[in-house]
């Protein structure tokens, strides 16, 4: 299984202990994203923002989880057979798992280049394909890591503080 | 500048009904390409662009989008209309390209978002 993994080096301590403390989540919310459902996607992201807008999260770091869910969203949609989004909400974090139904990433390194993409007509139609995905998510993410296999299905996750 | 003049400068359609015509808009960016969209609006902003499907709405419920115009002439459908009218967001459309709308409100003094 290939891995790519970023972080804010401010974070990494804080991520280590989520991780191994695993709290229970304040809330989960849970998306279906069906693959080239281009008039919804992003509804999963929308309604993720609209939460943490009530729960009082800052509008800069809300900007931020809005992008980079939105976009790993729209992979989702535009590049696999169809996944899901769950989205965690803690104190002080959201933790959002992307999973997928395959066909997997290849090369992540590759596709982790800004302006690489593999996405298609349809979907460079709509505005999509500039090859700016991952690397939206990169940087507006403390902590982002990519799980897959060529062949198989992805796990994208993010990790975004809200302080 | 208000959106009103906006509309006037590049002799725009207003495509949304109770558009509030007077709301200020302090800056402008225009692109074809959603994540760049995403990347560039930081404050409330005005998008040109030939874009017409919705996704450029859903846009809208991730960044602090105030307007957006249709360049090149493009016709957005009813339902985007109607996503755009839910969420109190005006639609303009002009037959104009984006290089010269783009033109036209910079001469006239509307900044370039900060990115």
């Amino acid at each position: 299984m290939a891995e790519y993994l970023n972080q804010n080096p401010l974070y990494q301590s804080a991520v280590e202990t989520f991780f191994s403390d695993m709290p229970e989540a304040e809330v989960t919310l849970e998306f279906i994203v069906p693959e080239k459902d281009f008039n919804n996607a992003g509804k999963g992201s929308a309604e993720v923002k609209n939460l943490l807008k009530r729960l009082g999260v800052d509008s800069e770091i809300l900007r931020r989880i809005a992008v980079a869910s939105y976009e790993a969203e729209i992979n989702v949609a535009a590049h696999s057979r169809g996944g899901k989004m769950v989205s965690n909400v803690y104190d002080e974090l959201i933790h959002i798992c992307f999973v997928d139904e395959g066909p997997g990433i290849g090369d992540i390194e590759q596709a982790m280049q800004p302006g690489f993409s593999t996405a298609d007509d349809l979907v460079r139609e709509m505005g999509f394909g500039a090859g700016l995905g991952l690397p939206n998510i990169k940087k507006n993410s403390d902590w982002m890591r990519i799980r897959s296999n060529a062949g198989d299905s992805t796990t994208l996750e993010l990790i975004i503080f809200f302080a | 500048m208000t959106l009103k003049e906006i509309a006037t400068l590049l002799e725009a359609e207003v495509l949304t009904q109770k558009a509030n015509m007077e709301i200020p808009v302090p800056c402008a960016f225009a692109s074809d390409l959603i994540s760049d969209i995403l990347m560039c609006t930081k404050e409330p902003t005005l998008l040109l662009t030939g874009l017409a499907n919705t996704q450029v709405i859903r846009l809208s419920d991730m960044i602090d989008i105030s307007a957006i115009v249709f360049v090149r002439g493009k016709i957005p459908t009813q339902e985007l209309i109607e996503m755009a009218e839910e969420r109190g967001l005006p639609l303009l459309r002009t037959t104009m390209t984006m290089y010269r709308s783009s033109g036209i409100l910079y001469n006239a003094g509307l900044r370039s978002c900060k990115i």
